[in-house]
């Protein structure tokens, strides 16, 4: 994020651009990555709803992608997933 | 009339919380404030109580919230929401201004304990609200602390697991019973385990005129002591072991929405989390059987509720 | 207080200093009171209920379960848009002290009467000014109306300097527990139209709307809280020209001027007494008889305390070679009791400036009796005269 702001740029304790937090990748977080088999996957969404960032996109046609921007590797999706499509590799590796 | 989903395909796309929050890695709590955000419909003001899901996601300069957000203090989460509902009814009254669903999240700290006060008075006056407690079973944010809704036998830093005394002594505070108890018309538990039968709910809630309580279990793996890729397992669990009993109140009428005919043993849901590791030790067996105990009164008394006894 | 000259738009009517500030309430058409009941603030409560029952005042009366939860609910409203109310005493804004420094911080609008009495133990419903005292560092305008006339003129002028754009913080107007809250006077209210014209309705700044979705009360790590304090305190600094100029705004409505510093007999005065609320008129009283026997004495009073007038105080007090503060509440083991302590802050770098002496009075109710007044100038007197104090602190009518 840029330079910290002096107190003459702020006023009431609010922010206004709401959602803002995508700035912040939580990403770094992670030791675990998931990584996905697409010729596995059955769209079933359950990974999507389960992310707690969400760091899961779900597309027009219900197809998933890992936003690994803010990944933070907890693995729920890869336990979670029923058709096993997910696995968690060590992060860096592959 | 409430939208009701069969599948989970059915849910709105639209995300109105934002990734980059500070939520521990395999959080319970944002499938809650997900799936509330679709299912309630039209503009809304969500009120947070200070705690995990209000600190985490709005440190300043981000916010992870796309509607309007207050917070204000700990203990008075259903106050400032009874406020601004007010005052949105006046200004609705007097300058046509519309109307926004309130929406409260608070945690079991800010509902069964400090923040019960400003419920009770909130519910007895029929404020529109629908007030939300994700309860992780402890003061979660300040380090683990035991709570009132804390289970039999678990270990909080305040109630550790020690020589003497093996956990917290007394039983968890019957948080839907003191809802009911108020007069509303709706109130249901939630599990992040079944996330349609959640939607259904949440969207019956926001249909509802008057305030509705919802209680969910939000699993916490830093406070529990378990695999964070094992959250959604370990509330999956707590229904199937009929210790997180699914089930709601409308109108008079209690629907258990999943029947547990023969539950799974109470130590398949302990095993996995440390904070019960210690009850599973034979030295502490009458502990493990008075929460047993528990859980089976509360199910045999929901169950005459629902007339199924 | 300059005698009204302009009665056009005025009505003359009886009213106790509660039923006073809840006819402004009604009159300045709030959208929202959230307020519990406590003695001696009680009638204000229920008249605004009355109003609202009987349809006069089209507002929301949330009928809280506590003074906690009304600030709460307060906060909650004016966030929303809407012009706010409450009112308590003592014990109820000791509970509400934690929402007080939130409803500055969050710049609130909201307008609250104190009907100033003790605080507990042992438990007194009568008047101190421990209350008013307590919030004094929270960030909130404060004034004190010294007759149920300023009561009521005070909570419209409250309204109308909280909502100035330029201030967006929260108002109290102190009145005397149970010596204004209870006591019938006349006074001159302002005609509904006239009202309206003073006090349309609120224009928020940043409220809350689905359309335009902001995050309100953020957690503020060691990287940031520092910089909005130091905001807030900047931004508190400049109500103070909004107040003198909305002072002046209504002596055209109602022919009543209002300045921070009242003052009496100043402009000759060796020594002289500083007062707030009610008593002001009796510390007058005695200061009259005493001029008319030749003394020079002379009496100031605050109707702002919080931003506190320093220089306009520190310019009327000029000459003045002995003060005495009158303090109606007490500090355990501070440099002096609270008002002391401003006065003396204010005066920190002056290289002229009065010997000061604390006097103690009126607590949990006592009357402040004339004699205990001639005590106090006559304190002064000698310490003018031998030119330094020997007891700093006393306390006035006490056994």
């Amino acid at each position: 994020m840029s330079r910290l702001l002096s107190w003459k740029d702020l006023s009431a304790p609010v922010i206004a651009e709401a959602g803002n937090s995508v700035l912040y990748k939580t990403g770094g977080w992670r030791a675990l990555k998931p990584v996905l088999d697409y010729s596995k996957c059955i769209k079933c969404l359950l990974c999507w709803f389960y992310c707690p960032e969400p760091a899961i996109k779900r597309h027009e046609d219900d197809s998933v992608e890992i936003d690994y921007d803010y990944c933070k590797g907890c693995g729920i999706c890869a336990n979670e997933c029923p058709a096993k499509a997910i696995t968690m590799v060590e992060e860096g590796v592959g | 009339m409430a939208v009701q989903i069969k599948v989970l395909r059915e849910m709105p796309r639209e995300e109105l919380f934002a990734p980059g929050h500070r939520l521990c890695a395999g959080c319970g709590v944002p499938q809650l404030v997900r799936t509330v955000l679709k299912a309630v419909p039209g503009p809304k003001v969500v009120v947070t109580a200070t705690g995990c899901l209000e600190v985490a996601t709005t440190i300043f300069p981000y916010t992870s919230w796309k509607v309007p957000w207050v917070h204000n203090a700990f203990e008075n989460a259903a106050a400032t929401a009874a406020g601004i509902e007010a005052a949105f009814r006046a200004l609705e009254k007097k300058r046509g201004v519309k109307r926004p669903k309130v929406i409260v999240f608070a945690g079991d700290g800010g509902t069964f304990d400090i923040g019960l006060q400003a419920l009770s008075g909130a519910l007895e006056r029929g404020h529109d609200m629908i007030y939300i407690c994700y309860d992780n079973e402890a003061y979660m944010n300040t380090g683990i602390q035991r709570s009132g809704a804390t289970p039999r036998g678990a270990a909080t830093t305040t109630s550790p697991a020690g020589r003497v005394i093996p956990g917290k002594l007394e039983r968890k505070k019957e948080f839907m019973g003191i809802a009911i108890a108020h007069g509303v018309r709706y109130a249901a538990t939630l599990n992040p385990a079944y996330p349609v039968d959640m939607f259904n709910k949440v969207a019956k809630a926001a249909s509802i005129e008057g305030p509705t309580v919802l209680h969910y279990l939000a699993p916490c793996p830093t406070g529990w002591r378990a695999d964070p890729s094992k959250s959604i397992e370990i509330a999956r669990l707590a229904v199937l072991t009929r210790a997180w009993p699914l089930y709601e109140y409308d109108d008079g009428v209690y629907r258990i929405n999943v029947l547990v005919k023969s539950p799974r043993p109470l130590e398949d849901y302990l095993k996995l989390q440390g904070r019960f590791a210690h009850l599973l030790q034979p030295e502490n067996r009458q502990m493990l059987e008075q929460l047993k105990r528990d859980i089976e009164e509360n199910w045999n008394r929901l169950l005459k509720l629902a007339g199924l006894a | 207080m300059s005698v009204a000259v302009q009665l056009k738009g005025q009505r003359r009517v009886g009213m106790s200093g509660n039923e006073a500030v809840a006819y402004a309430v009604k009159q300045a058409d709030v959208d929202v009171i959230a307020a519990y009941p406590i003695t001696p603030q009680t009638i204000i409560v229920e008249r605004l209920a009355d109003y609202v029952h009987d349809g006069e005042l089209n507002a929301s009366f949330i009928a809280v379960e506590s003074e906690h939860s009304a600030l709460s609910a307060c906060v909650g409203a004016s966030l929303a848009g809407a012009r706010v109310f409450t009112a308590t005493s003592s014990q109820g804004l000791a509970l509400m002290w934690e929402i007080t420094w939130i409803a500055s911080a969050l710049r609130t609008t909201i307008v609250m009467a104190l009907a100033n009495r003790a605080l507990s133990a042992p438990i007194n419903i009568h008047c101190s000014h421990d209350d008013a005292y307590a919030v004094r560092d929270a960030g909130w305008i404060q004034f004190f109306a010294e007759n149920v006339q300023e009561a009521y003129d005070l909570t419209l002028i409250a309204f109308r300097v909280s909502e100035d754009k330029r201030v967006q913080f929260p108002s109290i107007v102190n009145l005397d527990g149970f010596v204004l809250s209870h006591s019938l006077e006349p006074l001159y209210v302002l005609e509904d139209e006239v009202v309206k014209e003073l006090l349309p309705p609120k224009e928020p700044v940043n409220p809350i709307d689905p359309e335009k979705p902001m995050t309100y009360g953020p957690l503020a790590l060691f990287d940031y809280y520092l910089e909005f304090k130091k905001a807030q305190a900047e931004a508190f600094k400049k109500v103070y020209p909004v107040i003198l100029e909305v002072f002046r705004e209504y002596e055209k409505f109602s022919g009543r001027r209002y300045e921070p510093v009242k003052t009496y007999g100043l402009e000759d005065a060796d020594v002289a007494v500083l007062i707030l609320g009610s008593s002001a008129g009796t510390a007058r009283y005695v200061a009259r008889r005493l001029r008319n026997k030749g003394e020079k004495v002379g009496v100031a009073s605050l109707t702002l305390y919080r931003p506190f007038p320093v220089e306009d105080l520190v310019a009327k007090l000029k000459g003045v070679k002995a003060l005495v503060v009158m303090d109606r509440s007490y500090s355990f083991g501070s440099p002096g009791a609270q008002l002391f302590m401003d006065v003396a802050a204010a005066f920190a770098n002056e290289s002229e400036r009065p010997l000061l002496i604390n006097a103690i009075y009126g607590l949990g109710g006592r009357d402040l009796l004339p004699e205990h007044v001639e005590e106090a100038f006559r304190r002064a007197q000698e310490a003018a005269k031998a030119g330094r104090v020997e007891e700093r602190e006393v306390w006035l009518g006490v056994r």
